[in-house]
């Protein structure tokens, strides 16, 4: 107790300085994360703005909100925030600045200023589309297909480019500054196979961005020249291919939806090992399937083209290319299965997202495959069953483990607990809403409901599947306005949190302070043993050791530890074999 | 490394000792670097793409590129990379002026670069054949000199042309701004300036806009011939 009070008055990230100034010119990794974590909130919620003014218009079959225009506007707009400025920084950005550099046992990232710019890239960006948005809005879809985003666009679409452009290389200087730090600033002992998986997933999103990212930025920087000067590069008229940019942008795209999911992915084995006190089983082939997804996920993109003109080899090649990168993402569910099994689970908020992450990631990615087999996809291309897919596995799948994360590490964050019950609430809630918004538009996009039409009188009994739809989303936007409200209030009236209020393992709750100091650690750590060192039994004797040690065993059971519940449980099992 | 100038070299504090951060700081340049190859490995592969498609009429373009300007810029640059690799080996020596003597030098190339490349551009400009709507009355003009390939596809010729060596340019004229910025340091005595790895980082970026041009240039002037 006395220890924590005296922790209180020390100092950390948070209270080193309490200007503006010292928040804008920021160099601390755990700073800038914050800075991060407001800025991609704040996009998220334009994003969940205009995903909502979509959902109203849907409700009806002749639409009644807004005009063929403005539906226009408004889908562009919800996929270029939510994928550009939400899905690909959330997680790195946020989490992965935060957390690297102290979980590899490091002071900072290995560029701190380079990552103060990257912010400010995206900064830049973000408010350069915002511009866009207000000057009138784009309407050429987040995919910017090209002749319709180069010449047949009359939308300030060049302005909402350049600021894609300019998010593009904040990712790659995240990346850069990722990759150096991994290579070159693990703690003495840490050595590539002790490092948490979240790292090696972050490894490998950062080589898909410093190899992915300029091919995209070149590919849209051809679209703006096209625009500002006529210098027409996919332009048909001269003899140019408009496919090509398709080819460019999916060389990039599809590997981003692994920018998106991968580090989702890390996160899910920190939080299953932690609340099933199990090491992560078959720590290698998760390991080394991360970096198997960054491989593979390069030679896939032409599934997405399969109706493009693409020749029929190509997409044969591509089909079986997209069965094959499905294999790895396959090896961490069932190794996050095996873990769970005979683990002993602890039903907290993160642990109801994992679970709640696992089984969406399921059917996004079964679905998936029926998108990745020619026959299937030509009938479903283009359709809400896309739709209803992706999002299964960017909501269901990245979103959710970013919440789930968002509460794990929150105690670290803030050095405050959040209320375990409104926690649980919301995870529910999410998951509910979430299935419920997404199951339907399966069904409707399966029986041909186009994506991006506001307008389905020609089938007015696929009515009900929308008024479903938009009855879900109305539930999972209560499910992610409510952290945003018990979480803001916990940073302000939330209890205390320990150093390691979860009994996890890994640096930043071993080493480090809730929430850190600056340099992150007072005596830089030796590591000695691999991740995941999580061993029940191990716990129970150390604690029996300890109380006996401080001659509390025969004191009154100061309440019942998780460990003693756990054992108990354990005995009720055996009883109930016998 | 020895540092003649009595200057230790400076470690910031994320690091343990000197070594890890110069093997950090590399390690980052040549992430960059992948990052770089990969921006211009999208434009080349387009080029590529368009020359296979239509070869014969960007054979009878690429005759009409001044190939000798452009085999001017590339021993330009060719001197030039030597010279920064020797500003690289004095700020590894620690001889702080002469390292400045040749990083001069190598702006000078790089200086030099530019103004080839603007009478290039200057000639192609004034016949009228930078390729926007305007183009096809400039390149009508052109026919008896040879330039009897399709309209279209030389508009789309032209946009390559202006695209990739334009892109090119202007890593170039970033290269000056970043030598100039580390002449100034280096004078200036900043403490961001304490070892030989701000240099070597510029000159691996140097190299690097050396290399896309000893590509570009058989690939748009001499391939053809
Ligand atoms: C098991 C792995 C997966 C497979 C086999 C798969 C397969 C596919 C295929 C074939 C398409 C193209 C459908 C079409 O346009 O006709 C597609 C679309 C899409 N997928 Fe996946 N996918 C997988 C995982 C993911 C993940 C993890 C994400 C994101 C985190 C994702 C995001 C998307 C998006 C955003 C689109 C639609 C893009 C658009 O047209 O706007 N997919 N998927
Ligand atoms: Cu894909």
């Amino acid at each position: 107790m006395s220890a924590d009070q005296v922790k209180e008055t020390e100092k950390n990230y948070l209270n080193a300085d309490h200007t503006i100034k010292s928040w804008l010119l920021t160099t601390d990794h755990k700073r800038i994360a914050f800075l991060y974590l407001l800025s991609v909130s704040f996009f998220f919620f334009l994003g969940s703005v205009a995903a909502a003014m979509i959902r109203i218009e849907l409700t009806a079959p002749r639409g009644w909100l807004l005009s063929n225009d403005v539906f226009n506007k408004t889908f562009s707009a919800h996929g270029i925030l939510m994928v550009f400025f939400f899905l690909i920084p959330a997680i790195p950005a946020v989490m992965g600045n935060f957390l690297l550099p102290l979980m590899i046992g490091a002071r900072d990232l290995a560029f701190p200023r380079l990552n103060l710019v990257s912010w400010y890239l995206y900064m830049v960006g973000g408010i350069l589309v915002l511009a866009a948005m207000v000057m009138g809005g784009v309407d050429a879809g987040w995919t910017f297909y090209t002749p319709l985003s180069s010449s047949y666009s009359s939308t300030p679409i060049s302005l909402a480019l350049v600021g894609i452009f300019l998010n593009g290389f904040s990712s790659i200087f995240t990346g850069v500054n990722f990759i150096a730090t991994i290579h070159k600033m693990r703690a003495p002992g840490m050595t590539w196979f002790r490092l948490p998986l979240y790292v090696w997933s972050h490894y490998s999103t950062s080589l898909i961005i410093i190899l992915g990212t300029p091919v995209v930025a070149m590919a849209l920087l051809l679209v703006v020249l096209e625009r500002a000067t006529g210098v027409g590069i996919y332009s048909p008229e001269i003899g140019g291919d408009p496919v090509l940019f398709q080819h460019l942008f999916w060389f990039y795209s599809h590997p981003a939806v692994y920018i998106m999911i991968l580090p989702a992915m890390g996160i899910q084995s920190e939080m299953i090992a932690c609340f099933s006190r199990r090491p992560v089983f078959g720590y290698s082939f998760v390991a080394f399937s991360s970096m198997a997804i960054a491989v593979l996920g390069f030679l896939v993109w032409g599934h997405h083209m399969f109706i493009s003109s693409q020749s029929l080899y190509l997409g044969v090649i591509f089909s079986l290319l997209t069965f094959l990168v499905a294999i790895p993402s396959a090896v961490k569910v069932f190794n996050w299965s095996v873990t769970l099994y005979k683990g002993s689970i602890q039903f907290t908020t993160p642990m109801m997202y994992v679970l709640a992450f696992i089984g969406l990631f399921v059917i996004g990615g079964l679905t998936g495959l029926y998108l990745g087999s020619l026959h299937t996809d030509v009938h479903l291309t283009g359709t809400y069953f896309i739709v209803a897919h992706f999002h299964y596995v960017m909501v269901g799948g990245t979103v959710t483990a970013f919440m789930g994360g968002l509460h794990f590490w929150w105690p670290k964050i803030t050095g405050k607990m959040y209320s375990e019950f409104w926690g649980r609430l919301s995870a529910l809630l999410v998951f509910v809403g979430f299935n419920v918004t997404f199951f339907p538009q399966f069904i409707v996009g399966y029986l041909g409901m186009p994506r991006r039409y506001h307008l389905y009188h020609f089938a007015p009994e696929w009515q009900i599947y929308h008024i479903l739809s938009t009855a879900g989303s109305t539930i999972l936007g209560i499910g992610f306005l409510l952290p945003a409200i018990y979480l803001t209030h916990s940073w302000f009236k939330g209890k205390k949190a320990s150093q390691n209020p979860w009994g996890a393992k890994g640096l930043e709750w071993t080493h480090a302070a809730s929430p850190p100091i600056t340099e992150n650690f007072d005596k830089m750590p030796i590591v000695t043993e691999g991740a995941y060192a999580y061993n029940a039994e191990a716990d129970a004797a150390e604690a029996l050791r300890e109380m006996e040690a401080a001659g509390k065993l025969d004191a009154t059971p100061e309440g019942e530890d998780w460990w003693n519940k756990m054992d108990e449980s354990k005995d009720d099992e055996k009883e109930a074999i016998h | 490394m020895s540092h003649a100038e009595g200057k230790e070299p400076e470690v910031y504090f994320q690091y343990e000792d000197i070594d890890q951060q110069q093997d950090t700081y590399m390690v980052g340049m040549w992430s960059f670097m992948a990052q770089e190859l990969l921006f211009f490995g999208a434009v080349f592969i387009i080029y590529m793409l368009y020359r296979v498609a239509y070869l014969e009429e960007f054979m009878i373009l690429s005759n009409k590129l001044n190939w000798q300007l452009g085999g001017l810029n590339t021993m330009i640059l060719l001197a030039s990379s030597y010279f920064v690799a020797r500003a690289v080996h004095r700020a590894q020596t620690g001889e702080m002026n002469r390292q400045v003597g040749w990083l001069w030098a190598t702006i000078g190339c790089a200086l030099g670069f530019c103004v080839v490349k603007f009478f290039e551009y200057k000639e192609k400009i004034g016949h009228g054949l930078f390729p926007n709507e305007r183009f096809y009355e400039g390149y009508s003009h052109m026919a008896a000199d040879g330039y009897t390939a399709n309209p279209d596809i030389a508009r789309l010729f032209y946009s390559l042309y202006f695209t990739i060596t334009g892109l090119h340019a202007l890593h170039v004229i970033i290269g000056i701004i970043i030598f100039g910025i580390l002449i100034r340091l280096i004078k200036k005595k900043s403490k961001l300036i304490t070892d030989f790895i701000p240099t070597e980082m510029c000159g691996l970026y140097w190299h690097f806009v050396d290399l896309v041009w000893i590509f570009l240039y058989p690939l748009f002037y001499l391939i053809p011939q």
